[in-house]
């Protein structure tokens, strides 16, 4: 069972959490062109290894959290808030 | 075999004899038996069938590894199939049978198949039975399938219970610094030493006592493992028995199963059958032992051979003799404890070891001081007997080769390969066990993860060595949990005193062929099988293991894996660790379905969502019906009305007067902040900064790829509040959406979401009498009037005795109409406010099936028209997407495949005949082209008090323009049902909207 360290409620195990998605994507501008479009929504790696998620606490405190995480091993490296005016925020 | 009860020995019976019934016929039994003990001492014959020979089996252990005793317990809707005699505790009562013969166990028709046998190799089935006569037309799949279904009935091994199961069982959760799995030395040891240094200790056994092997022990340890077992619980160690790890899981965490009363005669029913525990530790000490292997000789399946270390459990644990007059076939150390038991407890013991001479002959002495006849460079080469051993024929290295010798009469042949570390639950984390040579035997690979594993489950097989290993794995985990790592060592030998000879086949048949010497009991597979997958490219271990079932089912490679492996590496001339091993997966032991389920079924599958006018809608005479998790009102029957007569005049009724629904379940999200409008704006594909305080705006969100993701109002407050609506469906995905919008992508914006959706209780009014049933409910009727309260229009207001009302007007059925909201305590005096009101303009309250009806009238979407795969165009809502704004969604729903003009889009259906019905879920062909990828499907229909006949809406290629005047054909081909129908626009009732302005 993947446990997350959510930066509010602690360990937790993955079924408080949802699956978001890629959490590298550096997502375009809405008026972007189609191009920007379909590389962000379309496109993305099959990374064997250490990739950054994004991660929902649905059942908890409700943050989305990036979640760096080893698609081997499912060991998790290391876990912070989406949200970038909560960095400071810490337990 | 002639088993009996000895005197003096029986460690763990009781006092009392227990009845019990196998296959119809009563016997009696110990209070402390297993069946399997009962039944041998009750000598009963043949206990079991092979799974596709049929040939008679008995008991081969006396443990979790058993492969022969596997029978059916108990009767009914409690019948449990393939149970392991050996594990099921003996009750006052209990029922058990025989299983996969027919009339009995005893004499099994099926038998036949052994005289076949030699047709029945791996893969003979699929090979066969591709394109033989009668099903031989066409190949492949579909003519295997049919014939699957035969050969199913004739293979297999219980069936069980088809009936609803009756027991319950529960879900646990537990904590710990360290899980410890197993009892026995090692096991009891470190957990004693884990929690002397403070630690929080889990000890879990699955047998139906503590003590693992101290259990079968030659000197009564009853007490010692009691002493042990109260010091452990002073000091505070949780200790489970009959509760079984079965499976290892990511982050220490481990999957339990406690048989909570299996073993009891007359269970209390409050008590669950099972309980199904997940536990989270910070480390794990696996002390799992290790499990005694045969090898495979000819008709080593007899009823009377079963492992040295089983016989001496069921002599020392429960005084029974397996036979009077004993075969041990061995290449190691162990059997030779066991042969000077079992001769000092009266037997005639003959002991044939298969290595040349015993540097340490310790052991040997003591055994031959004991009367056992010992002989090396043997081996019992062949099983003699059919439904039980009569002896051997024994054979003797000559050189490097085997010959067959003499015979030796027995009613009881014990036969030893070795032993195999249980190293699976460590195998369930992805570690790959190690071949050990000098052990001959896997031993447990190197983890990063927080596991340990000592005693005999790594490899050390002497008692003092398991002990020594038990805890240093202790001191591991205590140092390792202080932050310090690597201070404990262990450094004794492993092996035996006497080195074990490798030893897994042994074939001195010269008729090869003839007989059948098995690696795998439970799946019947053979030496010979093995050599076949070898000739026939099945050579990596995987392949081997699938085309031959070797290890499968619920042995999971506890008897045979390592017999099937070395003889793959001996065909391929290779040794046995470039073979590699299969991977053992979770269960370790079988797991009941339900367990699993635990208490997740029935009405406790999902939960359940009642609106707060649950109880009203029941009390005015509602039938409720499931959407999603909500109970929403379906219809309000009157008497003697059918459903379609039911729903009918409520929408009829709604559309001439007027009618009440419960809207409660439709998603309600309070969006609130400074830059609320700017985050709707971004969020809906039309403007909504526009829009005023007081007013409301239908809306649509699209996903990132462009399709339509859901739709609603969204109600203006104030211009940092809005009250946004989403469908019942959609409710906890477009809030999850919002939120990471708000947090991932643009976290500039000052907006909070929240769910307000158990906040209000909610209530459409619609139909023309609609502002006058409001006018006598409000407060103040002036707050309700067309100039106050204008289409799209909200307010916050009240209604009499001072109830707080949110209150917009608009409409999904198109009629003039309102959706009142209320905080949900005050929802059942709206509603009867409301319907007071009503009744007296002759309203009506209406459920789901009316609403359907109104809105597939209309014209208007649901979920099952917005099913992920629909553009704005197609749903015909093309004139909502701004080209003045960019919004989530705009870029790519331009794509130009998604603008085509015949890409399907949404039509009103009617059949050309009016008297006809058709199927929601139909799909449209043109009429010169019916069959294949059809041009269109139905989404939707009703029956139409308006236009006095069946309606529909769906999508159709091109839209109703592209179909003006053809006969479309509109085929149900699950249902049988065709139809003619014709296309028009959706929007067929009050096109031009005058009624909701009404």
């Amino acid at each position: 069972m993947i446990k997350i360290d959510c930066p509010f409620c602690g360990v937790r195990d993955h079924s408080e959490f949802s699956y978001g998605g890629d959490g590298s994507i550096e997502w375009p501008a809405l008026d972007a062109s189609a191009s920007d479009w379909v590389t962000a929504v379309y496109e993305r790696d099959n990374i064997r290894g250490k990739q950054w998620e994004t991660w929902h606490h649905l059942y908890g405190c409700r943050q989305w959290l990036l979640v760096e995480r080893d698609t081997l091993t499912h060991e998790i490296h290391t876990v912070k808030l989406a949200h970038s005016g909560c960095g400071q925020l810490s337990r | 075999m002639s088993a009996t009860r000895v005197d003096g020995y029986g460690w763990s019976l009781g006092a009392a004899t227990l009845n019990f019934s196998w296959d119809g016929t009563r016997y009696q039994g110990r209070e402390g038996d297993t069946l399997a003990s009962a039944l041998l001492v009750n000598n009963v014959g043949p206990i079991g069938r092979s799974f596709k020979y049929h040939r008679p089996r008995g008991i081969t252990s006396a443990g979790v590894e058993e492969s022969g005793a596997l029978v059916t317990v108990g009767q009914g809707d409690r019948r449990d199939p393939n149970v392991r005699a050996t594990t099921q505790t003996l009750y006052e009562g209990l029922q058990a049978y025989g299983q996969n013969a027919w009339p009995n166990v005893r004499y099994d028709a099926g038998a036949i198949n052994n005289v076949m046998g030699r047709f029945f190799a791996a893969g003979f089935y699929y090979k066969t039975f591709f394109g033989l006569p009668p099903f031989d037309t066409g190949s492949g799949t579909g003519v295997w399938m049919k014939y699957e279904s035969l050969i199913r009935k004739a293979a297999g091994m219980g069936s069980a219970s088809t009936a609803p199961d009756p027991d319950h069982y529960e879900h646990a959760h537990g904590f710990c610094d360290v899980l410890v799995v197993g009892s026995g030395p090692a096991g009891r040891r470190a957990a004693s030493v884990a929690v002397q240094s403070g630690l929080n200790v889990w000890l879990v056994e699955q047998d139906s006592a503590f003590g693992g092997t101290d259990l079968s022990a030659t000197d009564n340890r009853q007490q010692l493992i009691g002493q042990s077992i109260a010091e452990l619980e002073a000091a505070g160690v949780t200790l489970l028995k009959r509760t079984t790890a079965f499976g290892l899981y990511d982050n220490a965490v481990a999957g339990l199963l406690e048989r909570v009363t299996d073993h009891e005669a007359d269970p209390s029913p409050w008590l669950p059958r099972q309980r199904f525990w997940t536990v989270r530790a910070t480390r794990i000490i696996l002390a799992t032992g290790a499990l005694e292997r045969g090898y495979a000789f000819a008709h080593n399946d007899r009823p009377g051979v079963m492992t040295p270390s089983a016989a001496a459990t069921y002599l020392n644990r429960y005084g029974v003799l397996a036979g009077q007059t004993i075969c041990i076939g061995t290449n190691n150390d162990s059997a030779y404890r066991t042969a000077t038991d079992l001769a000092k407890a009266g037997a005639v013991v003959t002991l044939l070891d298969a290595r040349t001479r015993l540097q340490h002959p310790q052991l040997s002495d003591a055994a031959k001081a004991a009367g056992v006849n010992v002989r090396l460079r043997s081996l019992p080469g062949k099983a003699l007997g059919r439904c039980s051993v009569t002896g051997v024929k024994t054979a003797v290295l000559a050189g490097r080769e085997w010959r067959a010798q003499s015979r030796i009469a027995c009613d009881a042949l014990l036969v030893s390969g070795g032993w195999s570390p249980v190293v699976h639950l460590l195998s369930h984390r992805g570690v790959r066990p190690v071949w050990n040579e000098t052990l001959q035997a896997f031993l447990p690979g190197e983890t990063s993860e927080p596991i340990s594993v000592c005693g005999s489950a790594a490899g050390y097989w002497s008692e003092q060595q398991c002990l020594d290993s038990g805890e240093a794995a202790a001191h591991d985990a205590v140092d390792a949990m202080a932050g310090v790592t690597g201070t404990a060592t262990i450094s004794v030998p492993l092996g035996w005193d006497n080195p074990i000879a490798p030893l897994y086949a042994l074939n001195i048949d010269t008729r090869s062929g003839q007989t059948k010497a098995f690696v795998d009991l439970q799946h019947d597979v053979t030496s010979s099988d093995i050599a076949l997958a070898h000739r026939e490219g099945f050579v990596s271990v995987e392949h081997m293991k699938r085309y031959t079932t070797l290890g499968m089912a619920n042995d999971q490679g506890k008897n045979g894996n390592v017999i099937g492996l070395a003889l793959l590496a001996d065909a391929l001339g290779t040794a046995i660790d470039s073979v590699g091993t299969t991977t053992f997966r979770p269960p370790y032991t079988p797991v009941a379905i339900g367990a699993l389920a635990g208490p997740h079924k029935g009405s406790h599958f999902r939960p359940l969502r009642r609106t707060p006018l649950h109880a009203w809608n029941l009390a005015a005479g509602g039938t409720l019906i499931e959407a999603g998790l909500w109970q929403r009102p379906w219809y309000f029957k009157q008497t003697n009305e059918s459903l379609e007569e039911t729903y009918s005049r409520e929408a009829r009724v709604t559309r001439q007067r007027v009618g009440l629904c419960d809207v409660t379940s439709l998603g309600k999200i309070a969006v609130q902040g400074p830059d609320a409008a700017e985050f709707l704006d971004r969020v809906y594909t039309n403007p909504f900064k526009t829009l005023q305080p007081g007013r409301a705006r239908y809306g649509i969100m699209l996903r990132d790829d462009g399709m339509v993701f859901d739709d609603g109002t969204t109600w203006c407050l104030s211009p940092t509040d809005y009250f946004m609506t989403t469908t019942t469906a959609h409710a906890g995905a477009v809030l999850q959406r919002l939120e990471e919008l708000l947090q991932v992508r643009w976290p500039e914006l000052r907006v909070h979401v929240s769910s307000v959706t158990d906040q209000w209780a909610g209530v459409s009014v619609a139909g023309p009498l609609a502002r006058q049933v409001l006018e006598q409910c409000v407060a103040d009727a002036e707050t309700v009037s067309d100039a106050a309260l204008p289409f799209m229009g909200v307010i916050d207001t009240e209604l009499q005795h001072a109830i707080p009302a949110r209150i917009a007007r608009i409409s999904f059925s198109g009629e003039l109409g309102y959706e009142v909201y209320t905080p949900s305590g005050f929802g059942p005096e709206m509603m009867t406010q409301l319907w007071t009101e009503a009744q007296a303009v002759g309203g009506c309250l209406y459920g789901l099936e009316a609403l359907n009806t109104l809105r597939i009238e209309k014209g208007h979407v649901t979920g099952a028209e917005l099913d992920g795969n629909i553009t704005l165009q197609d749903a015909g809502l093309g004139n909502m997407g701004a080209s003045s704004k960019a919004y989530v969604g705009s870029v790519l729903k331009d794509r130009p495949e998604l603008r085509r003009e015949d890409r399907p889009s949404l039509v009103g259906l009617s059949p050309v005949n009016t008297s006809e019905r058709f199927n929601a879920g139909s799909l449209l062909y043109a009429p010169d082209k019916v069959g294949g990828h059809p041009i269109g499907w139905v989404t939707g229909v009703t029956f139409s008090p308006q236009y006095d006949h069946w309606i529909g809406i769906g999508y159709i290629e091109g839209g109703a323009t592209a179909w003006p005047t053809t006969d479309i054909v509109c085929t149900d081909p699950i249902r049988g049902a065709q139809t003619t129908v014709r296309v028009s626009t959706a929007h067929r009732y009050d096109p031009e909207g005058a009624r909701v302005r009404g």
